[in-house]
């Protein structure tokens, strides 16, 4: 088709013109466009950059490393370790059961826990670190660092975890750490957020748990830029956090150690108090657990053993056990008796071994009786019938007034868990507690440390340190918090006539170095650490008229449930107090024959400051002491010289 | 018109040719392209073997094509344009088929070395031969209704092909472009006020249809709708990349977060961030600047075009540069109104900016063209 030049002139003006109208709208939509720019990035600008930020920018908690707890000297109780430990990405990883099978051969895993691993792996995330293994050796952490070009995806990571290096010594006092569960967070009101952290630990009993809230510390944080999937790409700042605060206890690792070693496995409790400051220098409970199983989680059979243990290890059984005090509970009743003034020190009683009162008799331990009896020698002989006498005339509430006065039913405020208040029973408690009237035999009941009595090692220490004083002496087991001391405490006189006082303490002194006192073969023989104190056995079940008549079993014959336990308070040295100890061992038998020897020891160590040279025993004791300390496997920490505070 | 009609002795020919060129266009070309590598660079993080190299290989050998097939005589183009259509036609019938044995939506025609997405070619194609349409048929005929039917016949048949594949983003880009080329030409604006008024209806009827007992789409159809004209309502599902592409987009504020700072894209948070979404990254980045600039390159580039089309006494050259020209026009401006929200989302790239090796050399090839038409203009 050949157009005219007329067509053509004609068709390139047609075409301008569309073309114009062409470029008019191209115009006006690049013109839409730029005025859409305009609106979201100058006029929305801000609105945006604060999503984009909310977007990308994530606050991540970095978790505070826990306070360090040591004893009075410095020694390390309680620490953090290196907890070196392998997680995997599955993103990164690609296929997993190839990096498994490499890490195989350089951490040990059996084949269950690799199959486990897997499945928690596949529910996992792609991006969400599985912790492979924990706990590694540095060798074992090391190899997989080295090897890390062949296990893609496999991050070795290093945190900090609870650490006790003094083992089982201290497990009842400080506790242990574990990680958060569901109930510890419900128990919380506004949960601190570093406690969502997975791995961090929590105080759960004893003074981790009583003091968590100056050892946790302040948890720091980083701003970290995410991408969609969650996923750290770079830190943008970061706030470190406050440790928490370095405690130091009152208790003495050496002597702890010690103590432990010396209640050799028993069922028992020893408790050294300073009597001057109330310090708790040791407050050992046996058997011991190792508290390190718990913190990296303890297998179901150990914790089987633990539990079904007749010992009882994971009772602490200086503040939670509770005990008939037996006759060591005698020098509250006496105590009660001389400040009524129902007796004096001159006042006398006669013991034919038994009493007979409302019908019924009760026994002297001695069944041929002490003969005539004064206040010091009724707690060298520990004369029964004495107090039976005693109770009769001073009435239960001024005992039990007396024993309060002492420490004995009082709740006394420990960082430890489940602090046992005891029972010091009166006409009061009885009605509340058995909606029935006292009676005059639980009056001599109480009066030697059975029937309703109750107290526990913890109490019977400061019972002494206060006879020791005839001061209010309290129980601390903090000495210093981050290097500043607690203030030196000022106890109250308890107002007890002195008098009475030193009635009390020579007969405590006589049971020890009295002729025929009841612990004399346990009697230190050095001058300047002479010890008063007095022995107790309690029946923890009751011998019948018919058991009587065929001749009381001895200990020995009994199942070891059925055993009497065996009691010991002291103090030394006697013209200046400077220690209280008690000590119960569960089924023991006599209180003279195995506490006391325990409690001297413990004693001998603490005014020794170590073991004791052996001429400080009574020369016939001193084979047996020799013997016994070869089976000790003691442990005394050398106390670092830096870390000492102030005190 | 035939070639012995051009002005031959004014018309530049052999290597003086190259002095001849829309030289200005060429760097437009190049400064665009340059931006998008870049971006390509960027948003790998820093890693140029993903994008950024394979992009700037493409594109050097696309500026060479395009020079070379500016030598080529404008007749030449209208005498290829017929065939170049039915090829074209043919490999997307072929596509179709392959697909369809495929189970999947498949637009990539595998020629041994070469893979080629004819849906691409089919663009430029369609402009060849509606040009040559145009330019044979007489302008007293071009709004007679048979007339305006082949043309919408030429436009509708590649189409259909295309929205086989499925392919709704090239479906419509051909009917735009198909739109542009009949608007040049000349066809009377009652047509185009018609088509506008039919769909307009049918939108009408499809919003009014929703909850009556005659509603005319599902119900996700309905919400897809929804997300589109508020992304907000649906952050996390539909609407996520288009939110995410919104906040990059502001977040950019005046001079944006600086080079390889983005944190939308270099995070993450943005789909298809080196093919459709490269316009958020560099909002982002560079802020209202970068984005104006890119702005008014695309449009300078428009205009260039514009101005050749309008000077070029050549029907055929004319109507094929306009044709390039708003094909053109359609990607940047689809592509960005998407971006910001402006229009549903569907697949158009960011013209020599997103990553694509088909597309990148088509486009520099239908430059080509109109380097070709610029050259051999009438002159005098």
């Amino acid at each position: 088709m050949r157009k005219s030049p007329k067509d053509v002139v004609e068709s390139a003006r047609s075409v301008s013109r569309r073309g114009l109208m062409l470029g008019a709208i191209q115009a006006a939509v690049v013109g839409t466009l730029g005025w859409r720019l305009k609106s979201m990035q100058l006029d929305r600008a801000d609105e945006f950059r604060l999503l984009s930020d909310g977007n990308s920018i994530k606050l991540r908690l970095l978790p505070p490393a826990r306070g360090l707890i040591h004893d009075r000297h410095g020694v390390l109780l309680a620490g953090n370790e290196q907890n070196y430990r392998v997680t995997i990405t599955r993103e990164e990883a690609g296929d997993v059961s190839t990096v498994m099978a490499r890490l195989r051969h350089l951490i040990p895993m059996t084949d269950s826990s690799v199959a486990a691993l897997m499945a928690e792996i596949d529910r996992r995330s792609a991006i969400t670190p599985v912790s492979v293994a924990d706990r590694l050796s540095w060798d074992e952490f090391a190899s997989i660092a080295v090897n890390a070009p062949a296990l893609p995806g496999v991050t070795p990571e290093s945190g900090l975890s609870r650490g006790y290096p003094r083992g089982g010594d201290f497990a009842h006092v400080l506790g242990y750490v574990g990680p958060v569960s569901d109930y510890d967070l419900s128990k919380i009101e506004n949960p601190d957020p570093v406690l969502m952290l997975p791995e961090f630990q929590l105080g759960k009993v004893g003074v981790e748990a009583k003091l968590e809230g100056i050892l946790r510390g302040k948890a720091g944080t980083r701003r970290v830029e995410v991408n969609s999937a969650g996923r750290e790409m770079r830190e943008l700042s970061r706030i470190e956090g406050e440790q928490g605060a370095t405690v130091q206890m009152t208790l003495d690792a050496g002597l702890q150690n010690f103590a432990i070693q010396r209640l050799g496995g028993e069922s028992a409790a020893a408790v050294v108090l300073d009597v001057q400051t109330g310090d708790v220098l040791t407050i050992a409970s046996s058997p011991v657990f190792d508290p390190n199983k718990f913190v990296r989680g303890i297998t179901s059979t150990d914790y089987g053993t633990l539990m079904n243990h007749d010992h009882r290890p994971l009772a602490d059984k200086t503040v939670q056990g509770l005990y008939p005090p037996g006759s060591t509970f005698k020098m509250v009743t006496l105590l009660a008796g001389l400040e009524s003034g129902v007796i004096n020190g001159g006042s006398r009683f006669y013991c034919p071994g038994h009493l007979q009162v409302a019908g019924r008799r009760f026994h002297c331990w001695s069944r041929g009786g002490h003969g005539s009896i004064d206040p010091v020698q009724s707690l060298e002989h520990s004369c029964d019938v004495f107090f039976y006498e005693l109770a009769q005339r001073v009435g239960i509430d001024r005992i039990a007034e007396m024993a309060r006065k002492l420490g004995i039913g009082v709740r006394h405020d420990l960082p430890m868990s489940a602090v046992a208040e005891g029972i010091a029973p009166d006409r009061a408690w009885k009605r509340a507690k058995h909606e029935e009237e006292w009676q005059v035999g639980d009056s001599l009941n109480a009066s030697i440390g059975q029937g309703y009595v109750l107290a526990s090692p913890l109490q019977l220490a400061i019972m002494t340190a206060r006879v020791a004083t005839g001061l209010a002496v309290a129980p601390r087991l903090v000495r210093a918090v981050d290097g500043v001391a607690e203030p030196a405490p000022d106890f109250p006189d308890l107002g007890i006539n002195p008098m009475n006082l030193r009635i009390a303490r020579g007969g405590m002194d006589a049971v020890m170095n009295g002729d025929r006192g009841t612990a004399a073969k346990s009697r230190i023989l050095a001058p300047e650490w002479r010890m008063a104190g007095k022995t107790g056995t309690s029946q923890v079940r009751n011998i019948t008229a018919a058991e009587r008549a065929r001749g009381v079993i001895s200990n020995d014959q009994l199942p070891w449930v059925r055993r009497d336990h065996a009691l010991f308070v002291c103090y030394a040295p006697v013209d200046a107090p400077r220690y209280a100890v008690s000590v119960v061992v569960e089924h023991g038998g006599g209180g003279s024959a195995v506490a006391a020897p325990i409690a001297r020891d413990i004693l001998l160590f603490a005014l020794a400051g170590g073991l004791p040279p052996l001429d400080a025993y009574p020369p016939g004791q001193r084979d047996a002491v020799v013997e016994m300390r070869a089976k000790l496997r003691l442990d005394t920490p050398e106390p670092p010289k830096s870390a000492r505070v102030r005190a | 018109m035939t070639y012995l009609d051009y002005k031959v002795a004014q018309t530049p020919t052999g290597w003086r040719k190259i002095l001849h060129l829309n030289w200005p266009l060429v760097f437009l070309l190049a400064a665009v392209a340059s931006a998008g590598f870049l971006m390509l660079y960027s948003v790998s993080g820093g890693r140029p073997h993903m994008w950024a190299e394979p992009q700037i290989e493409r594109f050097a050998v696309g500026m060479v094509a395009m020079i070379a097939l500016a030598f080529a005589p404008i007749w030449f183009w209208r005498s290829i344009s017929v065939p170049a259509y039915v090829v074209c036609c043919i490999m997307l019938l072929a596509v179709d088929l392959v697909g369809h044995i495929g189970m999947g939506a498949q637009r990539w025609l595998d020629l041994g070395p070469v893979k080629l997405q004819p849906s691409e070619l089919t663009k430029i194609a369609l402009v060849l031969v509606l040009a040559a349409y145009y330019d044979w048929l007489d302008m007293d005929r071009v709004s007679r209704p048979l007339w305006v039917l082949i043309p919408l016949v030429l436009i509708l048949l590649p189409t259909a092909l295309v929205l086989k594949q499925p392919d709704l983003g090239t479906s419509v880009m051909l009917v735009a472009g198909g739109g542009i080329m009949m608007f040049a030409a000349g066809v009377s604006l009652w047509y185009f006020a018609g088509v506008l008024a039919v769909v307009g209806g049918l939108v009408f009827a499809v919003l009014e249809s929703r909850g009556t007992d005659w509603q005319l789409l599902h119900d996700y159809q309905y919400r897809r709708i929804d997300t589109f004209i508020d992304p907000a309502s649906d952050p996390l599902g539909a609407g996520y990349n288009i939110t995410q592409a919104q906040i990059a987009l502001g977040s950019g504020g005046w001079s944006g977060r600086g080079f390889m700072q983005g944190t939308q894209s270099r995070l993450n948070f943005l789909p298809e961030k080196h093919t459709d979404f490269i316009f958020t990254t560099l909002a982002e980045e560079f802020g209202f600047i970068g984005t104006i600039s890119l702005l008014t390159l695309y449009a300078l580039i428009l205009a260039f075009c514009l101005y050749s089309a309008l000077t070029n006494r050549d029907r055929f050259a004319s109507l094929l540069t306009v044709g390039v020209g708003g094909t053109f026009f359609l990607y940047f401006a689809v592509n960005m109104s998407m971006v910001m929200g402006l229009m549903p989302v569907v697949g158009v790239p960011l013209p020599l900016v997103s990553y694509g090796g088909t597309q990148l050399m088509i486009l520099l090839m239908a430059f080509g063209m109109v380097q070709s038409a610029h050259v051999s203009r009438p002159r005098g």
